[in-house]
């Protein structure tokens, strides 16, 4: 039986690779390997030249003290350590101002996610979609200037001082929001923060929730379930895994963000309890320090530095782990 | 056209303009059924401005196995989503005429239909229970509506009316999901059931499932008949034949090239199957058509 063309004889040969097929394949994975290895690389470095640069600091002022004393001096030495460096305050103006984020956006874009998937009318889902990405592109000085210049002044004091007259009286929680209001706080740089954060977790809180099957949202419905009670029992709850991740990378972003918080926190470079008060994130007292800082005291800066990337590396672990945990009881209501 | 026969009460009627009259409000009461549970009175539904169904009219009674049959789209879904305000979820979903249940018209604007769902419950054609425990799941609707006492006893209760007790008495903390797709639907339906509704509706439950889940299930909704109003829909004949007390043949109406779903005939089941009145039933029961 021919089918018009003449069947040539099996040769061994036939099998191997010819042409470009003989070193596309192996050229290319040596090209990504070189990339993949080229990341880790400079990872490593960094971390390795900065953790040296920030040894002697941690050394000299002792690991603990560096991080839970809050008196910075810095020193202006070419060649040793003469200053004092108790890093708590940054720390805590760090920590605090991105709770103070959290708190806000949270709520905020789980109130967001849920009108753009359920309540909304449709031709305006996309759009508000969009706009709220939108967010995320405004340069983070472009927020810093306008908190500064128009929404501290029209907003943000007034409520401020509202809830410190209504609550600075009250015993105990009084501490938190006890007076005076200076101008740039704590709170203002949380609440700008919150704005930053907004769109990185609505982003990801819409896409975990648009994820609940059509036909478990019918099952709800089927028995008697009102929108808000399909919201809460069925969309809600099957998504707080991606909810509590998408809020860590919140928190990982917040934790790291520094012009804005720099122009909005304060500048001292001191801490206090109440959320009220002017002090100095570790990100912002690097940026406005380092230019004028003594060899000694970029060292100290280096080690402050030093210190975010391991906040920021826990709190990125804890997420997840949270997840994974949370994923874990819900069945397979995880990512 | 077909003459109603005098041996049914319950008279499929399309087309037929004159209808019992009957004081609005009052259920309306059949010599042989007793009661029925849907009153569906011209019913036409439009998805999106295009008709689906036309002018539906059928009494379904209590507690009894009603089956809807007849060809892929000939809207039987659309008429079972009709009977527990389902089709409102759907976008561009219209309903005319007016569907009673007990002498209530559900369509009327005070009518809450969160609360007809709750009444009327629903199984679905795949089956989705909840990511949550197979405890959980069936207590989900009563938890909703906050009947608490004896949730355990509840959730039980419903388990063996489904059939599902002995299997997951044991596991009740286990995922919904890790049970086998048989075991799934009973499980859908102990959910409908754990609300005590007064009806269930099912949309081809049976149609993922093997052979022995199938007559599982349909050994179960004769256990139900009685307690509660069963609407099936089935693209099974025997299954209809197995298990219904009634059937309705919808057919696609193909005028002017535009398909709408329409009621044929809709009699006891026995009738239907051995001496439908119109043609078109006989050849799609007969498989010459559809
Ligand atoms: N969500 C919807 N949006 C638009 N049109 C729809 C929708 N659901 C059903 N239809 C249309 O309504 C008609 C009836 O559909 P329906 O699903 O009720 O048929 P069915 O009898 O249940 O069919 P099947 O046996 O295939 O399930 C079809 O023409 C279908 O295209
Ligand atoms: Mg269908």
């Amino acid at each position: 039986m021919s089918l018009g063309t003449e069947q040539r004889p099996f040769d061994p040969t036939d099998l191997r690779a010819t042409g470009s097929a003989r070193w596309a394949d192996p050229l290319f994975r040596t090209i990504s390997f070189a990339a993949g290895i080229s990341v880790l690389l400079v990872l490593g470095l960094m971390i390795g030249s900065t953790t040296l640069d920030a040894l002697p600091v941690f050394q000299y002022q002792g690991l603990v003290s560096f991080f839970t004393t809050s008196e910075w001096n810095a020193g202006s030495s070419r060649n040793e350590l003469t200053g004092t460096y108790g890093a708590f305050a940054f720390i805590y103006g760090t920590l605090i101002s991105s709770l103070i984020a959290i708190m806000i956006a949270l709520p905020l874009s789980i109130a967001v996610s849920l009108y753009i998937n359920r309540i909304a009318p449709k031709r305006f889902r996309t759009t508000l979609a969009y706009t709220v990405e939108l967010l995320a592109a405004v340069p983070s000085v472009v927020y810093g200037l306008w908190g500064l210049l128009s929404f501290t002044p029209a907003v943000l004091l007034p409520v401020s001082r509202f809830l410190s007259g209504y609550l600075g009286d009250v015993p105990v929680i009084g501490r938190i929001f006890e007076g005076p209001v200076p101008n740039t706080n704590y709170f203002i740089a949380g609440n700008v923060l919150a704005i930053m954060i907004l769109p990185i977790i609505t982003a990801i809180a819409r896409e975990v929730m648009a994820q609940t099957p059509a036909d478990q949202i019918d099952a709800a419905y089927g028995m008697g379930a009102t929108d808000w009670e399909v919201m809460r029992k069925v969309i809600l709850r099957r998504s707080f895994p991606g909810i509590v991740g998408a809020s860590m990378l919140g928190l990982g972003r917040a934790l790291g963000e520094t012009i804005a918080v720099a122009m909005l926190i304060g500048g001292q470079q001191r801490w206090g309890i109440s959320i009220f008060f002017a002090g100095q994130s570790m990100a912002g007292h690097i940026a406005s320090t380092f230019q004028d800082a003594a060899p000694e005291t970029v060292n100290a800066l280096i080690a402050v530095g030093v210190g975010l990337f391991v906040i920021t590396v826990i709190v990125n672990m804890l997420a997840r782990v949270l997840v994974w945990r949370i994923g874990r009881v819900a069945g397979d209501a995880a990512l | 056209m077909t003459d109603p026969d005098p041996e049914s009460a319950l008279d499929a009627r399309p087309g037929l303009q004159k209808r019992t009259v009957y004081e609005m409000g009052t259920a309306p009461v059949s010599a042989e059924v007793g009661a029925a549970v849907f009153d569906v009175e011209h019913v036409d539904v439009r998805y999106g401005g295009n008709l689906a169904v036309r002018d539906i009219s059928l009494r379904i009674p209590k507690g009894e196995i009603t089956a809807l049959i007849g060809p892929s789209g000939c809207g039987k879904s659309t008429l079972l989503r009709c009977l527990n305000r389902m089709n409102d979820l759907i976008d561009g979903a219209s309903v005319e005429g007016s569907i009673f249940y007990h002498g209530e018209n559900i369509y009327a604007p005070e009518v809450d239909p969160a609360e007809v769902r709750r009444r009327i419950g629903m199984v679905f054609q795949k089956p989705n229970p909840f990511a949550i425990s197979i405890y959980d799941n069936v207590a989900f609707g009563p938890r909703l509506h906050g009947l608490k006492k004896g949730l355990d006893d509840r959730v039980e209760k419903a388990l063996r009316q489904a059939a599902l007790w002995d299997e997951v008495k044991d596991k009740l903390n286990d995922s919904g999901l890790a049970l086998s797709g048989g075991q799934q639907q009973r499980l859908c339906i102990a959910r409908a059931v754990a609300l005590e509704p007064d009806v269930i509706l099912m949309d081809e439950p049976a149609s993922a499932l093997d052979p022995i889940s199938t007559l599982a299930i349909e050994d179960l909704m004769r256990q139900l008949r009685g307690h509660f109003s069963i609407v099936i829909v089935t693209h099974n004949m025997q299954q209809a034949a197995r298990v219904s007390d009634r059937t309705a043949f919808f057919t696609v109406d193909m005028q002017k090239g535009i398909r709408v779903g329409e009621l044929v005939e809709y009699d006891r089941t026995e009738t239907i199957f051995t001496n439908a009145g119109d043609e078109r039933t006989e050849a799609y029961i007969t498989g010459r058509f559809g």
